[in-house]
């Protein structure tokens, strides 16, 4: 198959998810009788400058939060408990760094790796379970979102400070800010300066998995679980080690909004963030690039239709259906270009083949 | 998914079955009563030592059943799906569905017309996850991520088209709604009471136990235990059945005898919605007066644990669902304080668990449960009450629990959570 032939075929899967899933947000919406024309007006108009920024700071953690699930998926393992890490991890890198123990940018690295270390060691349970007792991760990754929601709660609550309405851990101390980031001239609201987080990580986990021996491993590992074994893969270690990088990462999802905005862990800290991760994976394929582009349609849509309620008197939750169906029909799309391909394939082979037998008789003679 | 090995599985799970043997299993049954009279004794013994009277009061039962039902419905999905071998994580978006479907129709068309829409609700989701997974082959985890993702969003969003503006309605909560039939034995109902507030050891445990099944028994529950016995009588005892089980053993083996393996998982996986529906209406409108955004609450997935924890079987998931039912009536009935009386259960638990490894000479792991059988009770005797954030997560452990102490003896059907295409055997 040609080159362009393969990168349209690539490029077509997405651009089929996104067309389904315009199509069904719109028979949604003409189903319940509002205005079709007035939600894409909203949603597609070209966002103000202060709007950017909050895309580029959305984008910037779901892409870590799309990375931490892409580490998992790469080798078969559903860490579906993306969520649940990245809680226990903000909340423990938040409290460590208001503690104030260590001075200025010192603080904040040590208190990243607090908050990686908390990640990665609630992925562990996980991890552990898995490997010795045979737990599938799904089901306990599960289990352990919703206990790490009650875990957190119970820790604010004895660790944290009253606040007006809000309980939250003490604020971090300012030497220990992350400051923003002028991304657009003129405008006054701020990039994270942790997004840069996003694209550290983002090299690193293109680096390692295409480059090293252990993305090799793990990508095998995703591939063929017996192939890998057989070339002397311990599966085991790889399984533990791939659900603590995935815990580490989701480690850092909140990282760039503790340093750069809201400086503490209160109750009012974004809950979701982690399944919206899992979809945007789903939508990237996996793939560093991928992943960047999922994790801009979803920021873009998600802020676009703040407006919407005011605007068009559409109720915003309608863009969960329409992030839904992306993720739906861009895997439906994959599976369905995969098969066409392979038919292309073996056609091929088969025409390659018919071919074989007269060049065979040709040197006979 | 992991790869839970067929390994025998004596005791509490049975031996495994081959597809379509006879179920002539006299141990398992017996064996559920053995375990509901060792249950029974030793709330009653706590109940005694520690004081906390709400922990098997009737209320708490009658709670225990309520908040049980929605999560047993959802596993009996779960079962429908996962015997067909297609893995359904989208329970929890089916039975989001549910809630909103009942809330609809039950509002505008009573409580049977809600019943149903409630189950075509869940049954569209079902067969959107069924589509993905059957006919197109995608993971089926992943596609029931995005069936929940769907899910939620459709309900948030419809919920503020259907609801808002009604009389005592708003954007996230539907009006309140009006109550499925509920029945009660009288005579039988108030001996029972009477006799369950005596505090007489045993006795009034048990009396508790049959005044909460006499006493306002709704329509809709005696609906769940009926689909119970029809699951139970269809999948393991009709031709119907038993194809549809070859689906999730070897479906390539079943390809060959005949059966259309394509129509066998979409039916499983579509009835699945349906009850996850159900069970999505019981918790609206038994469960609670009406619908309201998060209603679910991760029951769902509570419910895809209760079936793994009855190890794919029918008995088992209702037992594993009035297990974690149980644990949530005894948090909201009063928190702190039966919970807390919950861990003397489960300390004696972990050390008798502990005596028996001794018994099968595995020392290392009957000092495991020792240390954790007297860490637990530690906790019982230096504390007071659990706080209500902890309580909040006991079915949430208790699921985790029983799946790291038991998930050796789990066997799932063969087949299941793997990708099938017809004309692809051998």
């Amino acid at each position: 198959m040609s080159r362009a032939r393969r990168l349209g075929l690539t490029l077509i899967a997405p651009l089929i998810a996104v067309v389904a899933a315009a199509l069904v947000t719109s028979l949604v919406l003409l189903g319940v009788g509002e205005s079709v024309g007035e939600f894409w007006a909203v949603v597609l108009s070209v966002p103000s400058s202060r709007l950017m920024v909050t895309i580029v700071n959305n984008a910037s953690v779901l892409y870590l939060s799309g990375l931490a699930a892409a580490i998992g998926f790469r080798m078969n393992l559903f860490n579906i408990g993306v969520e649940g890490q990245y809680r226990v991890a903000t909340f423990a890198g938040a409290y460590f760094a208001g503690l104030a123990l260590l001075p200025g940018v010192l603080n904040t690295l040590v208190a990243i790796g607090v908050a990686m270390a908390a990640g990665a060691a609630w992925a562990g349970i996980a991890a552990v379970l898995r490997v010795t007792r045979g737990v599938s991760e799904v089901i306990s990754t599960i289990m352990l979102n919703a206990i790490a929601g009650g875990l957190v709660a119970f820790l604010l609550r004895e660790l944290g400070e009253q606040q007006g309405q809000i309980r939250r851990t003490t604020t971090i101390p300012e030497s220990a800010w992350v400051p923003g980031i002028p991304l657009i001239p003129g405008e006054p609201s701020l990039v994270y300066g942790l997004a840069l987080l996003a694209l550290v990580a983002g090299v690193g986990y293109a680096v390692v998995l295409n480059r090293t021996r252990f993305g090799f491993d793990l990508r095998a590992t995703g591939a063929s679980e017996t192939a890998a074994v057989a070339s002397g893969v311990n599966v085991k270690r790889m399984t533990v080690a791939a659900l603590l990088l995935s815990g580490a990462v989701a480690g850092l999802i909140g990282m760039p909004d503790l340093f750069g905005d809201s400086h503490a862990y209160g109750s009012t800290i974004q809950v979701g963030l982690g399944f919206t991760g899992i979809a945007v994976a789903l939508v990237g394929r996996n793939h560093p690039a991928g992943i960047a582009l999922g994790a801009l349609i979803f920021a873009f849509l998600s802020v676009q239709s703040n407006a919407l309620g005011i605007i068009a008197g559409i109720s915003p939750e309608i863009v969960a259906v329409t992030q839904g169906v992306v993720v739906l029909s861009v895997v439906i799309a994959y599976e369905v270009v995969r098969r066409y391909q392979l038919r292309i394939e073996q056609t091929e082979v088969a025409r390659a083949l018919e071919r074989e037998p007269a060049a065979g008789s040709e040197v006979g003679t | 998914m992991s790869t839970v090995a067929g390994a025998s599985a004596p005791g509490a799970a049975g031996p495994p079955q081959p597809v379509g043997a006879a179920p002539r299993r006299s141990s398992p049954r017996s064996m559920l009563w053995v375990w509901l009279l060792l249950g029974l004794l030793a709330l009653a013994s706590a109940r005694v030592l520690s004081g906390a009277d709400d922990i098997d009061s009737p209320g708490t039962l009658g709670a225990a059943l309520t908040l049980a039902i929605p999560i047993a419905l959802a596993g009996l999905g779960g079962l429908w799906s996962e015997r067909a071998g297609v893995v359904n994580i989208g329970l929890e978006g089916m039975m989001i569905l549910g809630t909103l479907g009942a809330g609809y129709y039950t509002f505008h068309f009573g409580v049977w017309a809600g019943l149903l829409g409630a189950m075509a609700f869940g049954a569209i989701g079902g067969l959107l996850h069924g589509t993905a997974t059957v006919v197109f082959g995608v993971d089926h985890i992943v596609s029931g991520v995005a069936i929940n993702i769907i899910a939620a969003g459709a309900a948030a969003f419809l919920a503020e088209v259907f609801f808002s503006g009604l009389p005592g309605g708003g954007p996230t909560q539907s009006p309140a709604l009006p109550n499925a039939p509920s029945f009660g034995v009288p005579i039988l109902s108030g001996a029972a009471s009477d006799l369950a507030t005596k505090d007489w050891f045993v006795v009034s445990d048990a009396a508790s136990v049959v005044a909460a099944l006499t006493t306002d028994m709704s329509a809709f529950t005696l609906l769940a235990l009926a689909a119970f016995a029809g699951t139970y009588w269809v999948l393991w005892h009709t031709p119907f059945g038993l194809r549809l089980r070859s689906c999730g053993e070897s479906p390539t083996a079943a390809e060959t005898l005949g059966v259309n393996v394509y129509r066998y998982k979409m039916i499983a996986v579509t009835a699945s919605g349906a009850l996850a529906g159900f069970a999505g209406c019981y918790l609206a409108v038994v469960a609670s007066s009406g619908y309201a955004n998060g209603q679910t609450g991760g029951r769902g997935y509570i419910g895809l644990a209760a079936m793994i924890f009855g190890n794919w079987r029918p008995g088992g998931l209702l037992t594993g669902s009035l297990l974690f039912g149980y644990t949530d009536a005894a948090r909201l009935r009063s928190g702190g304080e039966s919970v807390h009386a919950l861990l003397l259960v489960v300390a004696a638990g972990l050390l008798v668990f502990a005596l028996w490894q001794l018994r099968r000479a595995r020392a290392a792991h009957a000092v495991g449960f020792a240390v954790a059988g007297g860490v637990v009770l530690f906790w019982f005797l230096a504390t007071d009450t659990i706080p209500s954030d902890f309580t909040q997560m006991t079915p949430f452990v208790a699921t985790l629990l029983v799946l790291a102490l038991f998930s050796q003896r789990l066997r799932m059907p063969a087949a299941d959570g793997q990708r099938y295409r017809r004309g692809e055997a051998g």
